[in-house]
This record gives C-alpha cells, structure tokens and sequence, in this order.
C-alpha cells in the first residue's frame, strides 16, 4: 500500500467517523423529542393488560400452547389503528373524545356514553381489586387485608400527585411488567417453536378454540382506554407537530403490549400446556401451579405481574371515568380542584373505588362472574366508542388536514368490523356458554 | 315569561290563518344588529325546504308551539349566514368563558325571555345554563311532561351566567368579525386568571383568543401560561405580531420564553423587535438561565447616591417609569459601581431632604452574574429580602432580581 492509499483510507474513514457522529446526533435529537411526548401510549397499552387480560392469556397458553400466538401480530395492527386515531384527536384538537362526543352530538348521546361507561368501568374496577385479592393469595395475605390497602393506596396516590409525578409512576409500573419475560425465560420455553407460531397462523375450527381467540382480542382492547389515552395526550399538551412522536408513543405501546401478552401465553404453555394442566380459570391458580413446574421464582414473578397489572390499572381506571364523565357533562374535573369545587368529580372517583373494592370485600363475592361481567361489558361497550371515534375522525371541520386517509379508513372500519363481530361472538358466548361448547 | 331553548326546539310553527308550517330546528342571533335578539327561526318542513321566520313575523311563542303574524307564503328560504350565532350549532354543548366568574364551562342549556311589541313578540336571551337544571331538561325534554320537569328542575341548584358576561369562544378569525367577538371583557380579566382559562381551551381556540387580544396583554398572557403551551402559541403567531408581543412583556419574561424556542425562531423574532429592546433581551439570554443573571430583570432605577428624597422623587415623577419595578432604588457612587439600595417604602417616610445614602439597607447585599440561583435563594431567605441587586465583574449593577421571580422559579421546581 502506498502513501496515497493509505491516506484516502484515511480520510474515507474520517469522512465515515463524522457521518456517523451527524447521524449520532441527529438520533439524539430525535429520541429527546420523543421522549418529550412518550408515555400516553406506553402506559394506556400496558394498563390494557389488566388482571382480567392476563386471566384470558394464561388460559390461552394453558389450553393451547403456542397454538393462538399467532394472533398477537393482528391484534397489534388492531390496537394501535384504534389507539393511533384517538391519539391523533386529542393532538388535533386539543379536547378529550367526551368533549368531542358532547359538541359534535349533543347531550343525550353524551349522556347515553357517560351513565354506560360507568356501569362498564365499575364492573372492570371490581375485576382490578378481585385480581389485587388473587395475587396478594399466592403470597399468603388475606384479602380482607389486601384489598383495603390497596383501595387507601390507590385513592390517596392519585389525589395527592399531579399529572407529571403520576405518569412517572406509572412509567415505572410499565417496567414491572417485565416480571413476566422472567417468569417465561424461567419456564424454559421452546423458543424457536413459539416464535414459528407467532409468524405461522394455526387454524383449529372447533368452537371453544375460536372462543378462546375471540376472547383474547375482547380483553386486549379495552373501550375505557380510548377515552384515557386521548385525555392523556391533551393533558401532556402534546401539540400537531409533535404528532409524529404521539404517533410513535401509540406504535411502541402496541408492540410492547403485545410483548407482554407474548410472554405470559409462551410462559404457560411450556409449563402447564406442556404438563397438561390445561383447565387453569385465572392467573393466581397459574401462578401457584407453575411453582412445583418452573420453580418459584416463576410463579413468584407471574403473581407479582399481576399485583402490578391490577393495581396499575385499579389506579387508572376509576380515576380516568371520573373525568371523563365530568368533562362530557361539564362539571368541574380534575384533581388541581378542591373538593368543593368539584364535588361530583370526587364523589364518582371515591365511590368507583369504594364499590370496586368493596364488592371484592363481601364474604362469597362471585369474583368469577364479575370477571366476566366486565368482559361482556367491554365487549357491547368497544363497537358504540370505535364508531363514534370514527366519525369523529373523519369529520373534516374537526380534524382539518389530519382526518383519515382512504386507506386508513379501510383498515379501519375493517379492523372496527372485525373487532365487533368478534366481540358480540364473544359476548353471546359468555352469556349462553352451553350452545357453542357441544361440538 | 322564561322559556328555554330546549323547550322550543321542535315547536310546531303556525301561520295567520292556522296552517301548520314547520317546527322550529335552530335560533339566529344577529350580532350585528341586537346582541341578544333572536332574529331569524329555522323552520323545517320534512322533505321540503326549510323555511326561516323574521322576528317580526312572530306573533306569540310558546314551549312546543310558535304562531306568525303573516301568512307562509311571505318567509323565505333558508340559506346559511356566516354572520348569523346559531344558538343550537354554536352554543348549546360548546364551552364559553364565563367572564365573571373567571372560568371556562360548558352550555346546557339557553335561557329566553319574551318581549312584546305592538304587533309581534321578540325573543331576547338572557342567560345560558350550565347547571344541573340544563341538563335534566335535555335529558328529559320530550320523555316526560315539560310540567314535572319544570317542578324537578326548581328543586336543583341553579348555575346560570348572564348573557353580558358570556364570552364565546370562536377559533376562526373572519366568523368572529361577522360575529362581533371582542376580547374586550377578557382584557380586563387578570392576566393570571386568562392564562388559566386559556388553558383549558382547545389548541386552535387558544391560538384564536392569544391573537386577538392586544399586544400588551397577550404578552402579560404569555408570561403565566404554561411553558409547554406558550412555545407552541408563539411559534404559530405571524413572527411580526409575535415581536410585537415580546416587545410588551419585561425583558426577562421575553427572555425566558425566548429560551425555549429553536434557535432560528429566536433569532427570527428578535430581528423583529426593535433595536434597543431585542438588545436588552439578547444580552439576558447570554446568561445561563439557572444563574442570578438568568433571573434577573435588567429594568431597574437608579440615582447617585448623593442625591436627596425630594430629588429622587422629583426624577422619578418625571419619567415614565413601570409601576411593577418600583420596589427598589439602586443607588451609584461616583465611580458608578453599585453603593447600595434603598426600599421605596423608606422613601416614603423620609424627610424631603434627606439624603438617599442615609436610607440604604444594611447589610449591603448583592450577587455577580454568574451566581448559582440556589445561592440567590439563600440570600433571599436569609436576609427576607424583596429585591437583590445583581453586579458585573467591576460591581456595576445591571439587574434586579424581584421577589415574585424567585417565587415562581421556586413553584417551578
């Protein structure tokens, strides 16, 4: 090699060292304005996956291994198509879907979503404090004593913190879910033959298969969450141009939602489905079983996920109703209020909480048809919010230049058809579970 | 009588000689004309056409039933006015600022009177309801008899907001000229108490009301609203009105808004401004903005320190001097460095000629530039300071830093 060479080496290589140092920087520009923004998305995903969600999965894994794994990549477009436009609403527009329901159709609409939307999130608290009682079981802790404390946590953590302190926690409670890739790497799945399922779709027509599916997508999209999320980006006051991050925050939720959902279903399928365990009804019983099959710490880390799920979202969910229904029917909201200046925000909020957990309380509370209770809610409740989203959407004196493209509305409506079709499926079979079980 | 839009929405309308017409699907105000009278009633007719009735056409109203003086052939078609206030459209279910009460709610329902004249009646709005009343009213108009809903509704508490004192909230400029929008009544509002209020409104609402309001005020706005929302504001405000705002405000709010925009915003805008002011605030930026210098307002009065109370009074009548910075006099020695400063209160009391230098506080306090803004806290704290004069490298004041600064500084955090 002569000099020359050797020096336009050189120079390619100093020339390569700052393009790289550029694209360096301008990453680093990037991930600070999406870190400006992330969070509604994140945390309105993870809450999703609640204590009656990871009963549904555990379930799927137990009874059919790997066998369902597939579904997660649609059920991933699903979310975050529905999740993406309500996050493009509150960005627009700067108003919450209640405000938005409330100016574009008027009271009686409203009034209809709120007083449904109540009943449907009550039943849901109750099934957060039920799951706060399953899993404080594992560890030994009665719920009598459980679920109070969790009640007073919640009720006392949520009033006393402001938007920012609360987001950060929650972000935190994100994080714990991590519990359950642990609790999976535990059960030494075959990772190979899950990752095949996930890409390769195995299509089993008996019935109780196909309830299994419509099942797990009835309680991956939760209608409350829409509301939530949509709140959460006009609070953070996230404007049109950082929409491109909002949009990001939406798409990484989806995907680490379904992460999740990924390993709690690879978690219990190499260890009950493999053991033959495959009439596991909810996670504690999942949790306790796969103690003497993936050693304790599995089970461990799977019922503390789901301590965290129920508490996350039972910290959620009834303080997110409260204010949406206020806002819809114009009274004052808000925790910057002061008790009496916004009475029926708090008397909704302690009341949500006080009844949820209350109900969990009684002596021989049928916790098992409250669970499915709040699921047959959620699912007549999802297809009245995902139309009212989209007409939202689409309606151009609202959003102006970010209504939905055509093809955006295809995939849309599709995925809202699907999603209700589904939904009613699942709702019907929950209510007469005896006409589908005989094959 | 009291009547409520609610209640006369769907009235069956009558001619003069007893033909059904329509029913009644909106109200029109007229802003232009009468700011309460309700001018023009929509009047639907199924699959025909819709109808619109003049305030003088009507000869009497009432809840479900509405009667004209004239015959149907005489009403014209209906054609939608940009000019026109659609109580039903643009009120009901929208949010208003409340400027009485300072805040911003939502309308349930709309509060009617009637007038009569010789030969017809006029309709006159008199309040909107944002209460509970309102609201069973709409939820049950048409399911139950308008007779136990009056009785239901006189047992709740009232919330109602005269018309006076109704701002309407309308994001687009040219409807708000056809609609006689003024911010007048929100000018007068605490700049505080606006911030507030525009918080709560939409993104395109607040960019409405900020642009509208004049400079003085839109900058006293900017400085106590939210930083997240004052960057997006200023970056969508036409640059030219954005100077001229920042032209308004104190030059160390200016600073700090500045602060947060991109830098070719920043720039952009302060090649706007007006040389001697966009000076001022440059040099502020220059400061770290966790620094006394960050903190401090380079306005500030100062005099030599041999002068007397009566002088010093004297000159500062003379001036036009900004009545929030009157707190302290900074006062110079000969070689203009920084000799002390003296409260205005004490000026106050002193005799007219007593000197300045004799008035100063003790012990004699002040901070470089470059001063960690914790240490400015301190200082603050321990001395129960109002004002702290800030010096350069040769002890030369060149700015003040007020009490109320390092409070929402504090707040801040």
């Amino acid at each position: 090699m002569n000099w020359a060479q050797i020096s336009e080496r050189v120079e390619g290589l100093k020339a390569r060292g700052s393009d790289l140092q550029s694209r360096l920087r301008s990453l680093r520009r990037r991930l600070t304005l999406l870190l400006a923004v992330v969070g509604p998305g994140l945390i309105t995903s993870n809450v999703d996956n609640d204590a009656g969600g990871i009963s549904v999965y555990t379930q799927a894994g137990a009874q059919y291994g790997y066998a369902l794994l597939w579904s997660l990549i649609p059920m991933t477009i699903a979310l975050y198509v529905t999740e993406e436009m309500c996050a493009r609403m509150g960005v627009v527009t700067g108003k919450g879907l209640s405000d938005l329901i409330r100016e574009e159709f008027g009271f009686r609409p409203t009034f209809f979503v709120m007083v449904c939307g109540f009943f449907v999130d009550l039943a849901n608290v109750v099934a957060e404090f039920a799951g706060v009682a399953a899993s404080m079981q594992i560890f030994g802790v009665s719920k009598y004593i459980a679920v109070p404390i969790a009640a007073v946590v919640v009720w006392v953590l949520v009033l006393r913190g402001n938007y920012r302190q609360v987001e950060i926690v929650f972000l935190a409670a994100c994080l714990l879910y991590l519990s359950y890739v642990f609790s999976a790497i535990f059960a030494k799945p075959d990772w190979l033959e899950a990752a095949r399922h996930t890409v390769i779709p195995t299509l089993h027509f008996d019935s109780s298969y196909l309830v299994m599916l419509t099942g797990l997508i009835g309680t991956t999209i939760a209608p409350w969450q829409f509301f939530y999320l949509q709140a959460s980006f006009v609070e953070k006051k996230v404007s049109p141009r950082q929409y491109p991050q909002a949009r990001a925050d939406v798409l990484l939720g989806s995907i680490s939602c379904m992460a999740i959902v990924f390993f709690i279903i690879v978690c219990t399928a190499a260890t009950l489905y493999a053991s033959g365990q495959r009439n596991i009804t909810d996670a504690a019983e999942a949790a306790k079983a796969l103690i003497p099959l993936a050693g304790r710490w599995a089970g461990v880390l799977f019922g503390f996920g789901l301590l965290n799920a129920s508490l996350f979202a039972a910290s959620i969910l009834p303080l997110s109703t409260a204010h949406v229904i206020c806002e819809g029917l114009g009274f004052e909201a808000g925790i910057d209020h002061k008790f009496k200046e916004a009475p029926i925000f708090y008397w909704l909020y302690t009341i949500l909480i006080a009844v949820g957990a209350g109900i969990v309380l009684l002596p021989h509370a049928p916790l098992w048809k409250i669970l499915i209770f709040s699921q047959v809610g959620n699912g007549i409740w999802l297809p009245v919010v995902v139309i009212f989203i989209l007409l939202l959407v689409n309606r151009r004196a609202l959003m102006g230049e970010y209504v939905n493209t055509l093809t955006f509305n295809i995939i849309a409506w599709v995925t809202a058809i699907a999603m209700i079709v589904l939904t009613l499926v699942l709702t019907y079979t929950t209510i007469f579970p005896r006409t589908i079980s005989t094959p | 009588m009291q009547m409520y839009a609610t209640e006369l929405m769907g009235a069956e309308t009558y001619d003069d000689s007893g033909n059904f017409v329509g029913r009644i699907r909106e109200f029109f105000i007229e802003p232009a004309e009468q700011a309460s009278r309700v001018s023009h009633f929509l009047l639907s007719r199924g699959r025909f056409p819709p109808l619109l009735a003049r305030h003088d056409q009507v000869a009497a109203i009432a809840p479900g039933t509405m009667r004209l003086n004239c015959s149907e052939r005489l009403l014209e078609l209906y054609s939608p006015n940009e000019a026109w206030l659609a109580v039903r459209k643009d009120l009901l279910d929208q949010q208003i600022i409340d400027t009485k009460g300072r805040k911003v709610v939502r309308v349930n329902d709309v509060d009617l009177t009637e007038q009569q004249n010789e030969k017809n009646v006029e309709l006159r709005l008199t309040q909107v309801d944002v209460g509970l009343p309102g609201a069973v009213r709409r939820l049950l108009q048409g399911v139950v008899s308008p007779a136990l809903i009056r009785k239901l509704q006189s047992k709740l508490p009232q919330r109602t907001i005269r018309w006076e004192f109704v701002n309407l909230v309308e994001p687009d400029p040219l409807r708000r000229v056809k609609l006689r929008i003024s911010h007048e009544k929100l000018e007068d509002l605490h700049p505080a108490d606006l911030a507030e209020i525009i918080e709560e409104l939409s993104t395109a609402e607040r960019h409405g009301i900020i642009a509208s309001l004049d400079e003085e005020t839109a900058g006293a706005v900017l400085a106590e609203l939210d930083k997240r929302l004052t960057t997006q504001i200023v970056e969508k405000l036409d640059p030219e009105k954005a100077a001229e705002i920042l032209e308004e405000m104190s030059p160390d709010d200016a600073a700090h808004l500045l602060a947060q925009l991109s830098k070719e915003t920043s720039e952009e805008l302060l090649d706007e401004m007006p040389g001697m002011e966009a000076e001022e605030v440059r040099e502020l930026l220059a400061f770290d903005p966790s620094s006394a210098g960050g903190l401090m307002n380079p306005d500030f009065i100062f005099v030599g320190e041999q002068s007397t109370r009566d002088e010093v009074l004297q000159w500062m009548r003379s001036q036009d001097l900004n009545l929030d910075r009157l707190d302290t006099v900074v006062l110079l020695d000969n070689a203009a460095h920084y000799s002390g400063s003296v409260p205005t209160s004490r000026l106050l009391l002193a005799s007219p000629d007593q000197p300045v230098a004799e008035m100063r506080t003790e012990p004699l306090l002040s901070v470089p530039s470059d001063a960690d803004e914790s240490d400015v806290f301190e200082l603050f704290d321990k001395y129960n300071l109002r004002t702290l004069t800030v010096v350069d490298a040769e002890n030369r004041p060149i700015g003040i830093i007020a009490v109320d600064d390092v409070v929402s500084r504090l707040v801040q955090k």
